[in-house]
């Protein structure tokens, strides 16, 4: 399938704890799909391991970003492939700006030697500031050192919007947030969809997905999905609860 | 064993030295000062690894054999170095040495002559200004082991500059030295006397370069700061000798009641390098900040000793030492700071960060405290590790490749360091030199 994410039957570990088991989702470009599940469930680990992190041992399985296979490449060349994983828990990165660290992203998108326009950039990184009521100050700010929850959210977003990838995986970007920010947020992500590109949105909360509606919702458990549906079922699940899951559809 | 006649080699001939001594003939004390320098030379004995205060440095390898001084550049060449010196715009006033020459003498601004300020070469003040630097020149003790090295700068005492901000005098712009060797083999002994008058404000930028990037030369440089009451000096001192040089760098400084004294030491060059930084602090209220700023590639050794004096109470002194090493290189941070018996109240702080970015660089560290007093603050640690995995990732999620993420994140722990110069054009010349040493290694 050229035109979707697509993981096929993979399996993690991390250490000889299997916690992906034979899970499986495709997310066709255009569409914004949501994965909602209890603590510990691997939430976290399926972004992490499809994003390249080295500390994840995948036994079998594939994942495909627009038909190019991704497990097994190195984390920048992922990235370079088209997938965005903002993350749950960003890291402080002393000493780097965050003008400093876009742009070396961005350039490591451009062919070698070519000359980077500073001046279209800073243009477009202030707009999207503005656009996310960042001070645009933060600019000379280290890379989340120091940033309250929510700011550091505001920032993983402020990257998508700058790097543009096919497919992005949003890891609890909600959580940390207020109201107010949740919604500049999810304007942000959703003034980006669109025909080029594909979301993947993890969240505990109904709340976001007034926000970003999803075209399908996806219960996660034990490793896998074991359910999925329409936007209602985050209605649902939220009604009922990780019970309701653990009863039902569990065994199924 | 065939008996090889030893050739009078440069800085160590005796008829070199006298002869240029000779030159000082109507500088009594002068030739004097330089006269004992090459006595002390004689007597002491070369340092080595037994000798605590060279604990883990490759001694063994020291050899003083094969340097000499050099004759004055061509004015070509002398046009050529003047111009590459023009590193910080709003200069309050430029020196340019070259091979210890003074090729280029400052002029000062009308106001800051007529508020007393001297700036000027160390050959023009021994002459014009016998009672300031019989006062003050070469008066601190060398307590860090480089002793030998002293005694032969003071042996060939010539190049440098003295700056004398006087009582009450604020000057905001940076006085700045740029030292040059250009003569492979060559040896230079620069020297600069710094003297903050009571309330004075005084910013210096030094640079110690190369005219190429792999010179070879012996460079021995002392700085002697007399920071007065209530005074504000600022130093910046950056060490980019080519990577053939020896270097070795003896830094005393003496801060008055209330002193404010900042120092940043940036080192990229030499092949070995150096430093040893004394701080003694004899007024209360004083408030030291020494930091110190590397990049050790290839086989570099970069020895930094560190002493931080407190002999007066109520006052502070803070140091921080950060190393990023590459390749093979090694670095040797030894600090030790000292509390006298009534130097109550005292504030001392020591932090030595080193970051190894190849398994076969070492960083050593030996922090120490020798404290008299009992109601004093004092702390020092040390950590030495490589990049924060989690760190890298994040970059590399973001598509920026190993070796580009490696260098960024090695940059951004030495930002914390290049925000403490205080000028924004010098940091970045500096931050540049060191971004250069990624690409060479
Ligand atoms: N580095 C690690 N070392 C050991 N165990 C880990 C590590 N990372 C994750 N785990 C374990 O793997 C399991 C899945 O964790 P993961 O972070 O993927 O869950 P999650 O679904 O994202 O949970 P949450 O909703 O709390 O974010 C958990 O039991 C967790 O403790
Ligand atoms: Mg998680």
């Amino acid at each position: 399938m050229p035109d979707s994410l697509v993981i096929k039957n993979l399996n993690a570990s991390i250490g000889d704890r299997p916690i992906l088991k034979d899970f499986s989702l495709t997310v066709p470009k255009g569409e914004v799909h949501a994965i909602m599940g209890p603590n510990g469930t691997g939430k976290s680990t399926l972004s992490k391991v499809l994003a390249g992190h080295p500390d994840y041992t995948v036994q079998s399985g594939e994942a495909f970003v627009d038909g190019e296979q991704i497990i097994g490449l190195e984390p920048d060349v992922i990235a370079r492939a088209g997938l965005f994983l903002a993350f749950q828990y960003p890291s402080e990165i002393p000493g780097v700006t965050i003008a400093n660290f876009i742009r070396a992203a961005l350039v490591a998108r451009q062919a070698k030697g070519a000359p980077f326009d500073a001046k279209a950039y800073y243009a477009e990184l202030y707009a999207k500031m503005d656009a996310l009521k960042m001070d645009r100050k933060f600019t000379s700010r280290f890379v989340n050192e120091g940033f309250s929850g929510g700011e550091k959210k505001r920032c993983e977003i402020l990257q998508l919007m700058m790097l543009k990838p096919k497919y992005a995986v949003l890891d609890e970007t909600d959580s940390g947030l207020d109201i107010d920010a949740l919604r500049i947020v999810s304007e942000g992500v959703n003034a980006m969809r669109g025909p080029d590109a594909g979301f993947l949105v993890i969240t505990h909360y109904q709340r976001l997905l007034d926000y970003i509606v999803p075209d399908r919702v996806h219960i996660m458990w034990d490793g896998r999905i074991v359910h999925s549906g329409g936007k209602e079922l985050a209605l649902e699940l939220e009604e009922k609860g990780y019970d309701w899951v653990k009863k039902d559809l569990a065994k199924a | 064993m065939s008996a090889v006649a030893s050739v009078p080699a440069g800085v160590l001939d005796v008829a070199l030295q006298s002869a240029e001594t000779a030159a000082f003939r109507a500088q009594d004390w002068f030739a004097v000062l330089r006269q004992q320098g090459w006595h002390a030379f004689q007597s002491l004995p070369m340092p080595t690894r037994d000798n605590e205060k060279w604990r883990f440095s490759d001694a063994r390898t020291l050899s003083l054999d094969g340097y000499a001084p050099a004759p004055a550049p061509t004015p070509a060449q002398a046009a050529d170095l003047i111009a590459r010196s023009r590193l910080i715009s709003d200069a309050a006033g430029l020196i340019v040495h070259v091979d210890g020459h003074c090729v280029l003498k400052p002029t000062l601004s009308a106001e800051l002559v007529a508020q007393g300020v001297v700036f000027e070469s160390l050959e023009d003040a021994v002459r014009a200004r016998p009672a300031l630097l019989q006062e003050h020149l070469l008066k601190h003790p060398v307590l860090l082991g480089g002793d030998k090295f002293a005694a032969l700068h003071r042996a060939w005492l010539r190049a440098g500059y003295v700056l004398h901000v006087p009582k009450g005098v604020e000057v905001k712009q940076p006085f700045v030295s740029v030292t040059w060797t250009l003569t492979d083999g060559v040896a230079v002994f620069p020297h600069a006397l710094i003297i903050a008058g009571e309330r004075a404000t005084a910013d210096i930028h030094d640079f110690h370069l190369s005219a190429k990037a792999d010179q070879r030369a012996l460079a021995i440089s002392a700085v002697d700061i007399h920071a007065g009451t209530g005074s504000q000096v600022r130093r910046l001192a950056v060490q980019a000798w080519g990577s053939a040089t020896q270097s070795f760098q003896i830094d005393n400084t003496c801060g008055g009641r209330d002193a404010v004294i900042s120092s940043v030491n940036a080192a990229v060059g030499s092949r070995r390098a150096r430093l040893e930084n004394t701080v003694r602090i004899d007024g209360p209220g004083a408030d030291v900040s020494l930091y110190g700023i590397s990049v050790a590639s290839g086989e570099q050794e970069f020895d930094q000793r560190t002493l931080q004096v407190h002999a007066a109470g109520h006052a502070k002194s803070d140091l921080l030492f950060k190393n990023a090493l590459l390749g093979k290189a090694r670095t040797i941070f030894s600090g030790l700071i000292k509390v006298a018996p009534d130097a109550q109240r005292t504030d001392a702080y020591q932090t030595n960060r080193n970051l190894l970015l190849s398994p076969d660089a070492e960083a050593d560290s030996l922090p120490g405290l020798e404290i008299e007093a009992n109601d004093v603050k004092c702390s020092h640690g040390a950590t030495t590790g490589q990049i924060d995995p989690a760190e890298l990732f994040y970059l590399r999620a973001r598509g920026i490749p190993l070796a580009v993420a490696q260098e960024l994140l090695a940059q951004g722990f030495l930002e914390e360091v290049l925000a403490k110069v205080g000028h924004e054009e010098a940091a970045a010349a500096v931050r540049e030199m060191l971004r250069l040493k990624f690409h060479q290694a």
